[in-house]
């Protein structure tokens, strides 16, 4: 293949030569990291991913949240293997409330193309900061309460999960308040191209007052379909670029695989402060880029 | 409240296996797709500044799956992250067969309808 000279490409405010090979070898291994510190630290990948590619690197934010969304679905599914055989998820619990978080999802992704850029980019950094938080000082879990909710009994939510005394029973509680919630979390995710697990977490665990290791795992199970109905919308209408994914699939799913691997042995509260510090800074620079009119 | 047939850990344990295998299918085709495709645009610089929108061939299922056959990169890339989606989808027409089995008409309802959702967001409802 013969040598030809490049033309500039905008990286950041900056002009600097760079190939496609380079561009993709570079957002490879930002995905990489980010997928890695994203699966030690439990905040997943994604909420990195649209501030590493949209300030890092330049891209516009539609195709960042594009190639995130997809990374989203990869990981989701790619753990959910791990997490099932644990018998922790709720595949009843999950099923319904993903009725709520779908629909969200399809509205979240036809306001991505209505809302302007600059403004996603400020509702991002929020949530950013929103995440940072909730990863420095986690909810604490929640009290299991033995009253049975009518709501949560008539949809067969009611289960038990393993704990080291023997199965211990659980009932669900406010679910039209968790659905609603759940609208919520699906929208977030359509909008700004995440999992949104903490929302999504904080629904079940604080509203539906289920234990906190089943909320998580049924969040982790939920999010793919979620992803997977805006990634339509994206795909449809365009904002999904082979050329850009390809680096951000793989390198997160790399990183993830290899993150849950290093949990076992790594001092996650430590990195879990370390990795809140970025994704606040991060935040600020979505805030302020998104406000100034940069992105 | 476990069915007959299937127990909720059995079809858990499934759908695992059903979400794993599709997402190292789906990678290994954006790989190769990859591959193909920096051998060809390799030394061209790239510019994502600007939001265009992808062209047609690359937008809708469709199309994606017809253009396999091209065996160009960015086709074959798009067809991995097409895979990639539908394992999702799998996942939740899989659990229709699971619930049907379970006998439970309650949730073969609430599931053909995430089922719905999601066939109408590939489709290009919105």
């Amino acid at each position: 293949m013969q040598k030809s000279i490049v033309p500039p490409v905008n990286f950041s405010d900056r002009i600097v030569l760079m190939s496609t090979l380079l561009f993709t070898a570079l957002i490879w291994l930002g995905s990489l990291a980010a997928g890695f510190f994203g699966a030690l630290t439990g905040l997943g990948g994604g909420v990195v991913i649209v501030p590493l590619l949209a300030i890092g690197f330049g891209v516009n934010i539609r195709y960042a949240i594009g190639a995130s969304l997809l990374s989203v679905i990869a990981t989701s599914s790619g753990a959910a293997s791990a997490y099932v055989k644990e018998g922790y998820s709720n595949i009843r619990i999950g099923m319904f409330l993903e009725v709520a978080t779908t629909l969200g999802a399809l509205v979240g992704a036809f306001l991505a193309q209505k809302i302007p850029t600059s403004t996603i980019s400020i509702i991002f950094g929020v949530l950013l900061i929103y995440s940072a938080l909730i990863s420095i000082k986690p909810p604490r879990p929640s009290t299991s309460d033995a009253n049975r909710d009518r709501i949560a009994t008539y949809l067969k939510m009611n289960s038990s999960f393993p704990t080291a005394e023997g199965r211990k029973e659980y009932f669900v509680h406010h679910v039209p308040a968790g659905f609603a919630m759940m609208f919520g979390a699906g929208t977030v995710s359509g909008l700004l191209g995440i999992g949104a697990g903490v929302v999504k977490v904080v629904a079940m665990d604080k509203l539906m007052r289920v234990p906190f290791k089943v909320s998580t795992t049924t969040s982790n199970f939920m999010i793919g379909v979620t992803a997977a109905a805006s990634a339509g919308v994206y795909l449809n209408r365009g904002f999904i670029d082979p050329g850009l994914s390809m680096p951000v699939v793989l390198g997160v799913l790399a990183g993830a695989y290899l993150g849950s691997k290093a949990l076992i042995k790594a001092r996650t509260s430590v990195l879990r402060h370390i990795f809140s510090l970025v994704i606040f800074i991060l935040a600020i620079e979505m805030i302020y880029k998104g406000a100034t009119g940069k992105l | 409240m476990s069915g007959k047939i299937w127990s909720d850990k059995e079809i858990s344990v499934i759908i695992g296996y059903l979400l794993r295998t599709g997402v190292l299918i789906a990678a290994a085709t954006v790989f190769a797709g990859g591959i193909v495709y920096l051998t060809h645009f390799g030394d061209i610089a790239p510019n994502y500044k600007f939001f265009r929108g992808e062209p047609a061939d690359l937008r809708s299922v469709g199309e994606v799956v017809r253009d396999t056959i091209t065996f160009n990169g960015k086709s074959l890339i798009q067809l991995g992250l097409l895979l990639l989606i539908a394992t999702p989808v799998a996942r939740v027409a899989f659990s229709i067969l699971a619930f049907a089995v379970q006998r439970d008409r309650l949730y073969i309802l609430v599931t053909v309808f995430v089922l719905a959702v999601l066939v109408f967001s590939l489709a290009g409802g919105i």
